[in-house]
């Protein structure tokens, strides 16, 4: 369903047709979409997704294997505040034009405020579910 | 021996039944059920506790190839069901012990998934994404430089290289403004995440948008031609379109841009 290019949806079930091709649709775009966003509910088994241990692949594949990650088309983490805050806090935009080569050593200190910044998220997510 | 457990993908209505899903299988690779409650309809698997509690669940979600496998499957799930109706899509890794946990879901939070079907109905999620090529950095002017010493000539060549790179950079962000605009134009609601770094984008180029956009059924061919549209009128970026999702960037309630701004003006204060 990458293919934006086929009128895949059906007017008048107002449903997606088939499209195909679904295994090949990008990983990071599914991470992003399963992880980050859809309805938050509090089931009777709790599992944060930001819990250490979902953290922890985010520290493993951004500072040991960004190149994995990169052939794996994975960089849902920069979509993750819980990583990005920081910088856009600190940084005028203007300021990180010119400061592509500096990200990684950015990012590994952020990754410095695991605790910190890991609680501040979960407390967001809470007030999300509560909404 | 710790049981099952049914994991929670999608909120439907009745349009979705178990029949319609019968070509689809869960994270456990596990038949596929439907819970009902007060014309709400829950599409759920059970799931085996020994793999999928609390503890093994984070352990898969721990690991690379596990995670994947457990996110394409859910979201095979919600897109299927997506195919038959209006979803409501479940963030991953929803858990609870038995039907009537979901039953009782269904009811409590009846108002407010009926609502948020009814502004999904009929409308779907695409995805475009803007990436710019980095400029390159400027040659140094060697008549600028030829009397400086080398120190000072670094310095302005660093100079040179830095402005070319902030005007490129503006430029990028001011189409990537406009596309933006002119797709929330046609869809009924937009949000914009926040752009990839290009470190671990894996390519040079910049992604400058990563909008995300609820489009009228009838208007969907509408939109992939504006974005064609805007591919031949904003040079300077490359766009992407993907879609149709379901909606997993609209299901939280609140205006979904003035969310996006707010956020964005608290994150520059």
């Amino acid at each position: 369903m990458t293919d934006g290019r086929q009128s895949a949806v059906s007017p008048q079930s107002g449903a997606m047709a088939p499209s195909g091709g679904r295994d090949s649709t990008n990983l990071g775009d599914i991470l992003e979409r399963v992880l980050d966003r859809g309805l938050v509910i509090v089931g009777d088994i709790r599992i944060s997704l930001l819990d250490i241990e979902l953290l922890t692949i985010k520290l493993r594949l951004l500072v040991a294997s960004v190149d994995t990650a990169r052939q794996l088309g994975i960089d849902w983490w920069e979509h993750d505040p819980w990583l990005t805050s920081a910088a856009r806090t600190e940084l005028p935009d203007s300021q990180r034009s010119g400061e592509i080569d500096q990200s990684a050593e950015e990012n590994e200190l952020e990754a410095g405020d695991e605790d910190e910044t890991a609680s501040e998220d979960d407390e967001a997510d809470e007030e999300e579910e509560e909404s | 021996m710790p049981g099952s457990g049914v994991w929670l993908y999608a909120v439907s209505s009745r349009l979705v039944s178990e029949a319609g899903l019968a070509g689809t299988t869960g994270v456990d690779a596990e038949r596929l059920r439907t819970v009902e409650r007060d014309g709400l309809v829950a599409v759920v698997g059970s799931v085996d506790l020994d793999e999928f509690g609390e503890a093994p669940l984070r352990r898969k979600l721990d690991h690379l190839e596990t995670l994947e496998a457990i996110a394409r499957a859910h979201h095979a799930v919600v897109d299927a069901a997506a195919r038959l109706a209006p979803v409501v899509p479940i963030r991953l890794a929803t858990v609870y012990r038995g039907d009537d946990g979901i039953a009782d879901l269904l009811a409590q939070r009846h108002d407010e998934l009926t609502t948020a079907l009814e502004r999904i109905s009929g409308r779907f999620e695409w995805g475009v994404k803007a990436y710019a090529a980095p400029a390159s950095p400027a040659e140094p002017d060697a008549e600028a430089t030829s009397d400086a010493g080398p120190g000072t000539a670094y310095l302005l060549r660093r100079r040179t290289q830095l402005e070319t790179l902030d005007r490129a950079r503006q430029t990028a962000v001011d189409s990537a403004e406009h596309v933006h605009a002119r797709l929330s134009e046609i869809a009924v609601a937009s949000r914009r995440h926040a752009p990839q770094d290009a470190q671990l984008t894996g390519t040079p180029e910049w992604m400058v948008l990563n909008g995300a956009y609820l489009v009228d059924v009838t208007r969907a061919d509408e939109f992939a031609h504006a974005v064609d549209s805007l591919k031949a009128a904003q040079p300077t970026v490359r766009l992407e379109l993907t879609g149709p999702w379901p909606p997993y960037s609209f299901t939280a309630g609140e205006p979904a841009e003035a969310d996006d701004a707010a956020q964005e003006a608290e994150a520059r204060t």
